[in-house]
């Protein structure tokens, strides 16, 4: 057990080591901070958004999921694949649009475009909201790992708290160039991770990953297919659809494109990323053989699979090697999305409700409130009982709101006016916030639909609602200024 | 070649197909279930897909070093 601690603990000081290295030589203001000075070339820009595939959520999520679901787990695979697709056509653009104008933030490219600072500080505050919980799932992530390489001695809220404050420590001195850096190691050590006990323990078990999926198959004959109702085929192909669409409107994702040196780097990451992501493929065959040999986890605890098999079958300096991979695949990220939602609040919120606060001002104002969000986060983490694939669906579906703004904003003649995309945003968000608390779902709303209609998720409902108003609101507005426009002359 | 990029549409149809048109659990595919296999088939045939894209696209070349300000 101290074994296992020592050697997460050492991988934490580590990652510290390595942020402040990154930071030496250049001074940190906020193009620094946040984009890194622009000045990322293929290799950075690469890892940056490549760390975004292994996460805590990949780790433990999806070996979680595959050992409570089966067959939705798949869809991580799918999501992340043809959303790179959608990265080659719409990164570019962007990319171009936010260099030739300075912008360092999502909300920016938003009030840009559409000439609306309002506009700006409603994507601002989505994209907060949307983060929560992604990183309420960091920290859940961490917690866990904490807990279970203490061997149960260190309890879930205390480990909550140590992983939530080291996070922390890591963004106010790091910034992220340290993320990028970091980054190298934890990909790494996550590949050889993954790829180890993704072979190691189907084999030692079952002697094969074939032979473990028959053992499964036999065990539980419909583990591996899609539901006929509930997680159904329907839930998946608008689940995929949903994750696809909305991977690269993540606050956080969308400002890692901004430290790009040049275009062309989204497009070749297009090619590679989608490869990348296939030691996910190991992830699954721990969850799979997990849920046959260490059976009976429930709801939330199945975020624990991947640990309680390892433990059952590694001397604690393997659990602790093993954790500490897991440490960094919640520590990056969870520095990332700290970082963006304490510079969204700052630049995009409180610099528009306060005029005239200086770049230096947004900085100091960020750095304050990163432990105001970890004391937030780490709230959720400790209170919350929620699988983590379904605190990210949750985020996904506040995210994938502003993906129709967007895209038409990229158009050449862009139909969609300020308002039509302001109040597209509000009702697909209002949408999904509605469906959230009330706990609704189609089936319930609409229990004569068919079985595809109610299997959808709640999110692409909220998309298409979004779109629809959008388009509506677009029209009447654009008429009323045209008109307006044509009695002032 | 200008419209290249409408390939790209052929990894999302073939990445459902498999679920839509055969959601069950053999035959096994590359060693795993039928629908894992299909879905690892596909991602390895994005990244030939995209690879073709990419090497095909007229907008690759050019345009984005010069609109540096």
């Amino acid at each position: 057990m101290i074994v296992a601690l020592i050697l997460i603990g050492l991988s934490a000081a580590g990652a510290l080591a390595i942020g402040i290295q990154a930071r030496s030589g250049h001074e940190m203001g906020l193009e620094q901070w946040t984009v890194g000075g622009r000045g990322f070339g293929q290799a950075l820009v690469f890892l940056l958004l490549a760390g975004e595939i292994y996460t805590t959520f990949s780790f433990l999520g999806a070996s979680g999921y595959a050992y409570g679901l089966g067959a939705p787990a798949y869809y991580i695979l799918a999501y992340g694949t043809l959303a790179y697709i959608v990265s080659y056509f719409m990164l570019p653009p962007v990319w171009r649009y936010a260099r030739r104008h300075g912008l360092v933030s999502q909300p920016d490219f938003f009030a840009h475009k559409y000439g609306s600072q309002a506009l700006g500080v409603l994507v601002a505050l989505v994209g907060v909201v949307a983060l929560v919980p992604y990183l309420v799932l960091q920290f859940t992530g961490l917690g866990i790992i904490v807990q279970a390489a203490s061997y149960g001695a260190i309890p879930k809220a205390v480990s909550v708290i140590i992983g939530a404050a080291v996070v922390t420590l890591y963004v106010v001195i790091s910034g992220v160039r340290g993320s990028a850096w970091t980054s190298i190691v934890k990909d790494a050590l996550i590949i050889l991770v993954a790829v180890f006990i993704g072979l190691y323990l189907p084999i030692h078990f079952y002697g094969g990953i074939t032979p473990m999926f028959a053992a499964v198959a036999a065990a539980k004959p419909n583990f591996l297919a899609f539901a006929a109702t509930g997680k159904s085929v329907s839930w998946f192909v608008s689940t995929v659809m949903l994750t696809a669409l909305g991977f690269f409107m993540w606050p956080h994702s969308f400002g890692a494109c901004y430290t790009a040196r040049d275009a062309n780097v989204f497009r070749k990451n297009a090619i590679l990323l989608p490869l990348y992501q296939l030691v996910l493929l190991f992830v699954f065959f721990v969850g799979f053989t997990a849920s046959l040999v260490v059976p009976g986890l429930k709801g939330a605890a199945t975020n624990m699979a991947l640990l309680k098999i390892c433990v059952a079958a590694f001397p604690p300096w393997v659990v602790g090697i093993i954790g500490a991979a897991g440490v960094l695949t919640a520590l990056v990220p969870g520095s990332l999305i700290m970082m963006c939602a304490a510079t969204l609040f700052s630049r995009n919120f409180l610099a528009v409700m306060r005029p005239g606060q200086s770049d230096a001002e947004t900085v100091r104002l960020a750095k304050y409130l990163v432990p105001v969000i970890a004391v937030i986060g780490a709230y959720f983490a400790i209170s919350g009982s929620s699988t983590i694939v379904a605190l990210l669906l949750m985020g996904y579906s506040f995210v994938t709101q502003l993906f129709p703004a967007l895209v038409c904003s990229l158009l050449r003649r862009n139909p969609v006016t300020a308002p039509g995309a302001f109040a597209g945003i509000c009702v697909g968000v209002g949408t999904v916030i509605y469906f959230t608390l009330e706990n609704q779902t189609i089936g319930k709303l609409a229990p004569g639909a068919p079985e595809f209609v109610r299997d959808l998720n709640i999110g692409t409902v909220a998309l298409l609602l979004n779109f629809v108003v959008m388009v509506a609101v677009s029209a009447v507005t654009a008429r009323a200024l045209a008109a307006a426009g044509s009695a002032a002359e | 070649m200008k419209y290249v990029g409408w390939l790209a549409i052929i990894p999302f149809i073939g990445m459902f197909l498999g679920p839509v048109c055969h959601n069950a659990v053999t035959p096994f595919l590359l060693g795993m279930p039928f629908l894992l296999g299909w879905t690892v088939i596909w991602v390895l045939l994005t990244a030939a897909i995209m690879a073709l894209v990419y090497r095909l696209d007229p907008h690759r070349r050019g345009d984005d070093v010069e609109d540096a300000p």
